[in-house]
């Protein structure tokens, strides 16, 4: 079997094209002066710039974390480029106005930014390599109130939101890579959905690293007021580059109370090729804060990046609040992912929901480290977890590090992991009814996944699904 | 301060007479610790659990004389019939040990002798399975005094128990001991051993056990700890275990005493098709801090584990379990099942619980899971629309919930000893509540 399966292996990763764009890129390295330039590039507000520089200070005294369960080279963060822009002689006032190169990239990537999103009902918001390129959809979001914009136009048309909510659920100080974001970041997409005003359409941003050896610090935040409700969507695409590239991303939600934030992403960095050359260092810290009744639900699809290291986590704060989790995750080659999530309990009869799925392939390490933890006042606190792993090939890794946390006495938790092979006998079967092993398989992952993939808006559900074909195929052996 | 303190007593020990083979040995052990330290909560084996309370403690090695007689040990002997030999304050007595029934052809003797009469035998296996870089475990080397030592030929098999009873009295307040025990079961042998740790005064001291065992092909062996420390000890036990192909290893944790525990159980399956056991029992209260970390690596093909730990927290106690399973690339067909179950009685007890999987093989079955809750209200109204008193009831469901892993227990005697040490803990409150009602 594995012959004609390795023959349908080697599918080239169909985003890994390169974008031939004039850039104003910044040269390599890191320092005040940069977090300066970038600031002034931006024409930032001095209060921002004073934040990303106490951000820089602080990540100057921290250190890298090694506990997670992956291993790469030292990263030489002075070999970085902090900022990298398309060129454009002045500030977009319409997607007609946008390169038309820039507008192809997206078109073989499929977004539907332009006309097309008329008819996909999508508001997008861009990001390719540092800056936003164009938001679509304003008008109509803005009848209803909301605004969803690129982070740099929200710090000069609503510094007071900025200026409220930026760090407040992940400050600058939290960890190594979002102190390195907090100084860097060159844009990201803002959201804000006023009080009791459910959004119409999924919000989306798409992110994009074209240029060579530049980072990508982008920073989302979203806000949901009182009653509000939004759902979000997130995809990622890079270029085919025999060196690794960063991603170090933050984002941040705030559930205010009765509201409801939705996250999707489907993550398809470029994860390097099967010797684990070049690929993208995903190392993104995401969090939400849920207030009174509000609920916060991440679901994910982490198939590329040759490194990714996330927890999107929710800090259950107010009574009655709700966190989820859905999340693939899933390895081939030489990719390495170390994801999970953590569950804070705080606020009374807080509900949480984890279902994690980790599919090993090739010489791939997958780990899931979550933690739920529930605080002395967290009366009533109730936590399921289920975390299954899936084995193809026999060169791979599967691994469960779930911290549990318990000091309340009437919580209640249930965890369950499980980690086999992909069935055997079920392929056996599926074949027999005629079909190819390469179909047998994706059909099996999907039905494994299946859980994860119903909470993704339609359209993400069957991309992911692609994807992860994709992302598997020839690993069967 | 505290590191020249357990210097000096390491400089004290090695002026004994000791064999060549096993002086380096402690010295290179020794060495080892005071590199390391005492553990810290920095590292992630130790997140939970911190020693800093006993680190800083001038404990003496060996305690001063004492007065404990055969009858005091009446309570803790389980069955006086069985061969028993006594520990007191970490040092062997033979009078208090009863030696006479040890099956024909099984040694079970002292450290000393076993150094002195079995030379080849501990040369061939002392020191070879505790090998991990932990600094407990080499602190027990450099500074271990008396142990026991137990044999079991090829081919002997034996159901009586042989009984290690590790007592500490009121003279050993303010001690440390460092007792150790090596069991090595040849190919196709059998035997049970229990280890008892018994605190008989309320005194603080601090107990730091090493057991290696080693299973050989085809060979069983069920191995049974009882924790009942005092209520101000600090107690530290490490077991570690290779087994052969074919063999089989039974663990049993009981851990109802002292002020803070931590039992290691760490066993290597080493060849093809053998299994292991390990199961538990946790039972806390006042401000007790009860830790259990446990590792099985399958490093062969064929090899099955199960592990079922159970804990009852009441008061402002504290459990922690650990359990790591790791799956090397060849040890394919591995079957392994985990769970860790824990009642929280009080609203003050406190569970971190970290079941965790790490797999590089992929023809596996491996599952854990774990639960924390606190008492089945409906159990419990079922109970009482039954005309069971509500404290009666609650004893009994907390009773039901340990006894479940209780009766994973073989040894009958070993397992009714068990269910009566866990029915006086919960019997206690219940009672005093029947008789509050009666009264009124």
């Amino acid at each position: 079997m594995s012959t004609e399966i390795e023959a349908l292996v080697g599918r080239e990763y169909q985003y890994g094209f390169v974008t031939d764009i004039a850039a104003d890129t910044i040269p390599p390295g890191l320092s005040e002066d940069v977090v300066r330039l970038i600031s002034a590039k931006k024409r930032e507000p001095e209060w921002l710039l004073e934040w990303r520089l106490k951000a820089y200070r602080r990540w100057l005294t921290m250190k890298e974390p090694t506990w997670p369960n992956v291993h790469y080279p030292a990263i030489d963060y002075q070999a970085v480029r902090y900022y990298s822009a398309p060129v454009t002689a002045k500030p977009l006032g319409s997607l007609d106005e946008v390169d038309p190169t820039l507008l192809e990239t997206y078109k073989k990537l499929g977004i539907p930014l332009g006309e097309q999103k008329m008819l996909a009902g999508v508001a997008v918001d861009a990001v390719f390599d540092s800056v936003s390129v164009g938001t679509t959809y304003k008008a109509e979001l803005a009848k209803h109130g909301i605004i969803f914009c690129s982070f740099s136009e929200a710090v000069h048309e609503h510094p007071e939101l900025i200026r409220k909510y930026l760090g407040s659920v992940i400050p600058y100080s939290d960890n190594f890579f979002a102190a390195l974001n907090s100084a860097v970041f060159s844009d990201g997409s803002f959201c804000y959905i006023p009080k009791g005003v459910k959004c119409p359409m999924e919000l989306s941003t798409y992110f994009r690293i074209n240029a060579a050896d530049t980072g990508q610090f982008e920073r989302t935040l979203i806000v949901a007021e009182e009653g509000a409700s939004v759902s979000y969507l997130e995809g990622c695409t890079a270029p085919k580059r025999s060196t690794n590239q960063l991603h170090a991303a933050v984002v941040e939600l705030i559930a205010l109370d009765d509201s409801t934030i939705k996250y999707s992403t489907v993550q398809n960095w470029y994860a390097g090729d099967e010797n684990g050359v070049g690929g993208i260092y995903n190392f993104v810290t995401k969090r939400g804060k849920a207030m009174k009744n509000a609920k916060i639900s991440w679901t994910q699809v982490e198939t590329g990046s040759a490194i990714t290291w996330k927890y999107p986590s929710v800090i259950l704060q107010g009574d009655n609040s709700v966190g989820e989790f859905y999340s693939v995750a899933v390895v081939n080659n030489m990719q390495q992912a170390d994801t999970g999530t953590k569950m804070i309990h705080i606020g009374r009869n807080t509900k949480s929901n984890i279902v994690s799925k980790g599919i090993s392939a090739g010489r791939g390490q997958n780990s899931y480290r979550g933690m739920v933890k529930v605080l002395p006042k967290a009366a009533g606190a109730r936590n399921y977890t289920q975390c299954d792993s899936m084995l193809i090939g026999n060169a791979c890794g599967a691994h469960t590090f779930p911290y549990i946390e318990i000091s309340n006495n009437t919580a209640t938790l249930e965890h369950e992991a499980s980690t086999t092979k992909i069935g055997e006998d079920q392929i056996f079967y599926l074949k027999q009814r005629g079909m190819s092993a390469e179909n047998a398989v994706s059909m099996i992952v999907a039905g494994f996944c299946k859980e994860v993939f119903k909470e993704l808006p339609m359209e993400f559900a069957l991309e992911a699904q692609q994807l992860l074909g994709i992302t598997l195929e020839g690993s069967v052996g | 301060m505290s590191m020249t303190h357990w210097q000096a007593a390491f400089a004290a020990r090695i002026a004994r007479d000791e064999p060549q083979w096993l002086a380096p040995m402690r010295a290179a052990a020794m060495t080892s610790f005071n590199a390391l330290g005492f553990p810290t909560t920095a590292l992630e084996d130790w997140n939970y659990t911190s020693l800093s309370s006993i680190a800083e403690v001038p404990f003496t090695v060996g305690a001063s004389a004492s007065s404990t007689t055969v009858a005091d040990l009446t309570p803790y002997m389980i069955n006086a019939e069985w061969p028993t030999i006594v520990l007191l304050n970490g040092s062997y007595s033979p009078s208090l040990s009863s030696l006479d029934s040890i099956p024909a052809g099984m040694l079970v003797m002292d450290l000393a002798q076993a150094t002195r009469e079995q030379p080849a035998l501990m040369q061939q296996h002392f020191g070879t399975v505790a090998t991990s870089e932990h600094a407990m475990t080499s602190m027990n080397t450099g500074l271990m005094q008396d142990g026991v030592f137990v044999h079991v030929p090829k081919h002997v098999e034996s159901e009586t128990p042989i009984h290690i009873l590790h007592v500490s009295d009121a003279a050993a307040a303010m001690s440390a001991k460092f007792p150790r025990t090596l069991i090595v079961a040849e190919a196709f042998a059998k035997a049970t051993v229990l280890e008892s740790f018994v605190g008989m005064a309320d005194v603080a001291y601090f107990t730091n056990h090493v057991a290696e065992v080693v299973v050989g092909e085809h060979a069983t062996i069920t191995h049974t700890k009882i924790q009942r420390e005092s209520d101000l000890a600090t107690h530290v036990s490490t077991t570690e275990v290779h087994q052969a192909r074919n063999s089989h290893y039974v663990n049993f944790s009981m851990a109802m005493g002292s002020k803070l525990s931590r039992t290691n159980v760490y066993t290597v399956l080493d060849g093809d098709g053998g299994g292991v056991t390990l199961n538990g029992l946790y039972l806390g209260k006042g401000t007790q801090h009860t830790d259990h970390q446990t590792r099985i690596e399958h490093a062969q093909p064929n090899c099955f584990s199960r592990e079922l730990y159970k804990g009852v927290l009441d008061d402002a106690s504290h459990a922690v379990f650990n359990g790591k399973v790791y799956v090397h690339p060849i040890a394919q067909k591995t079957d392994g099942k985990q769970s860790n179950h824990t009642l929280l009685l009080s609203p003050d007890a406190r569970i971190d619980t970290k079941p965790q999987l790490e797999i590089f093989a992929d023809d596996v079955r491996c599952t854990h899971g774990a639960t924390v809750g606190r008492m089945d209200e409906a159990g419990l109204f079922y109970m009482k629309s039954r005309g069971v008193p509500a404290e009666t009831a609650r004893r009994l469901l907390t009773y039901a919930f340990a006894a479940d892993v209780l009766e994973t227990i073989e040894n009958e005697t070993v397992k009714q000893a068990l269910e009566q040490l866990t029915l006086e803990r919960y019997a206690g409150s219940g009672n005093n509540t029947a008789h509050a009602a009666r009264e009124h």
